[in-house]
């Protein structure tokens, strides 16, 4: 199976001289489309900015990365327009939802597919569709103010995969989710990746979720501990 | 989809209480720049009120309005006969303060000859003065009504016309009266300064004093020509009524023209600053949905539409409610308030403007937010 995300050799630091922090040290990994893992390490060990790079956010100092068949990173970014790589290809999932507080289920999942340019009938109707995919259609016009944490998450999990993006990354998915809730997202998230053939790459920090992986990439100190092949915990 | 509006729906109360503060601010400059122009009206209404082509006045003088002039009663004969000249009226001005139902009332007393040039010329009510002695027009804003009695003096005046704004730069309402009434009135001697200067035997001096003398030309006659044939005499300037509106508005409003012309700067600026401070704390407040939506792909274009829209809505709210306030409460100003087309599309232009640069430190920031901040905890 072809591998959705690749990274060779990806390193970045921050500052110079005796400021200088290596974040990435020489990191290769690579996820199928299917698989859900997960990102694990201490604070500091570069986890963030590992899932900064995959999200086109941080640009690496160096190595090679191709995301969804496209070499994006070969030393220098290789689009001009990061922005519409991650609306086409890359969905995010927020440790606290980060919905917009002013716009209602529906009209959250609806703006990507707007910025996406679908006709506003059809991003509306879509929306709705994935909320119930995602059984919180019941609750497509509540603000987010009035969801509770689950259906705040499904909400956010419905924007990120709103535009049909074969990425998915989430960062720290259940970390304001009881142990409950927590496996039930991660049931979804697993559900989703073999149903729409997507890569999940999970920051977390949350041991009871580490069960719902495929396989579980180590960081220390920005570097990888493990392949990654290790499997199942 | 538009998140300018959306997210100013969810936050209704808190849009709502800013654009009430920048309505009452925004009221205040349109109340500023309707004083202005109401000084101006003020000052010029008198002049305006008498339709005169020429002020002949005391040689090197701004007469009358703006300095003290005095000239012979009969100038008006010599004028009269000047080529091109089709009337000309003899006029005292005298500012008094009478006690009106035990308050005072400050009064300017306009002496004109009945029939000639330098009377009212906007009567309202009632009709013109007949009679030799007695009678006076009143304007409405001295609360006189037809058939009032007034003590003017030592004399008792009915009051049988009325005429709406007549009032002079200070705001002062004007009452006209026959012109021997008013050098009576301003050469007479009070009562008991009569009484003594009669036991001291002193005669009566000439009062035919006049302050200037109006004259109207002929329409096929030009203005300048008949003016330049009264400079003439080296004992008279002439003014033609531009140049008397041009001293009312240079000499006698000057400074208070200027104040109101520096608060309207400074209450510009607050407002700008004021202004600016809302959308920077705005935006300061959505940073993270900002750091959500560029990280969700949404272009710095419609970040940056966002925050203008808000901006400018803001303060289009702002100015119409604050001009229709001002509007709606205009008359109710102790001194005129002129709200004129002219000054609010300046204000609004000025609203616009301030508006977009209030906006410029606000969208910096937001086009500087990291879209790594929406992943921060």
């Amino acid at each position: 199976m072809n591998a959705l995300v690749e990274l060779r050799g990806i390193s970045k630091h921050f500052g110079e001289g005796e400021t200088r922090v290596d974040a990435l040290r020489d990191v290769t990994l690579s996820v199928r489309a299917g698989e859900v893992v997960g990102l694990l390490g201490p604070s500091g060990s570069g986890k963030s900015t590992l899932l900064n790079v995959i999200g086109c956010i941080v640009e690496p100092n160096e190595g090679w990365m191709r995301l969804d068949g496209e070499v994006v990173y070969d030393g220098q970014w290789q689009r001009r327009d990061l922005r519409r790589l991650r609306l086409e290809k890359i969905g995010f999932i927020f440790q606290f939802h980060n919905l917009l507080p002013f716009l209602d289920s529906i009209d959250n999942v609806a703006l990507v597919l707007h910025l996406a340019g679908y006709p506003k009938v059809e991003a509306q109707r879509h929306a709705v569709d994935l909320l119930e995919y995602l059984q919180v259609g019941h609750r497509k016009l509540a603000m987010p103010a009035q969801l509770s944490g689950g259906e705040a998450q499904r909400v956010a999990i419905a924007r990120a995969l709103a535009n049909r993006p074969r990425i998915i990354l989430a960062d720290e998915p259940t970390a304001a989710l009881d142990s409950e809730r927590a496996a039930i997202v991660m049931d979804l998230l697993r559900k989703l990746a073999v149903e729409q053939q997507a890569a999940i790459i999970a920051v977390t920090h949350d041991e009871k979720i580490i069960g719902h992986l495929d396989r579980i990439f180590r960081l220390r100190d920005g570097r990888l501990a493990d392949d990654g092949d290790s499997a199942r915990a | 989809m538009n998140l300018a509006f959306r997210e100013i729906r969810h936050k209704l109360g808190r849009f709502a209480l800013t654009c009430l503060g920048l309505t009452l601010l925004l009221g205040v400059v349109v109340t500023m720049a309707g004083m202005y122009r109401g000084l101006m009206a003020d000052a010029l209404a008198l002049p305006k009120s008498i339709r005169a082509d020429l002020w002949v006045v005391q040689a090197d003088t701004n007469g009358p309005f703006a300095e003290s002039s005095r000239i012979p009663g009969n100038t008006r004969e010599m004028i009269a006969r000047v080529d091109g000249v089709v009337a000309a009226g003899s006029v005292t001005l005298q500012p008094v303060e009478i006690d009106r139902d035990g308050q005072g009332l400050k009064l300017e007393v306009v002496g004109f000859e009945p029939g000639r040039p330098g009377g009212p010329a906007n009567l309202i009510a009632g009709r013109s003065i007949t009679r030799s002695h007695y009678e006076l027009i009143a304007d409405r804003k001295t609360g006189l009504a037809l058939g009032d009695r007034l003590e003017l003096g030592r004399d008792v005046y009915t009051v049988v016309g009325l005429t709406q704004g007549s009032i002079t730069a200070a705001a002062d309402p004007v009452v006209y009266v026959t012109l021997r009434d008013a050098q009576d009135l301003q050469f007479d001697l009070t009562p008991p300064e009569a009484r003594r200067a009669a036991a001291r035997g002193a005669q009566r001096t000439d009062t035919d004093i006049v302050n200037a003398v109006v004259a109207r030309v002929s329409p096929n006659v030009p203005v300048e020509a008949v003016a330049a044939d009264v400079h003439r005499w080296k004992h008279l300037s002439v003014l033609s009524e531009d140049e008397q509106e041009a001293i009312l508005a240079s000499v006698v409003i000057k400074h208070a023209r200027h104040q109101l012309g520096l608060f309207m700067g400074v209450l510009a600026v607050s407002s700008a600053v004021i202004l600016a401070l809302i959308i920077y704390t705005l935006t300061m407040d959505k940073l993270r949905e900002i750091a959500t939506l560029k990280l969700i792909g949404m272009p710095d274009r419609s970040i940056i539409s966002m925050i203008v829209q808000q901006a400018l809505l803001i303060g289009l709210i702002g100015f119409v409610t604050g001009a229709a306030l001002v509007s709606a409460a205009k008359d109710r100003f102790p001194r005129r308030v002129v709200v004129e087309a002219a000054d609010l599309g300046m204000v609004f232009g000025v609203v616009v403007v301030v508006c977009l640069l209030a906006s410029v430190v606000a969208v910096r920031v937001a086009v500087r937010v990291d879209p790594a901040r929406a992943l921060a905890g």
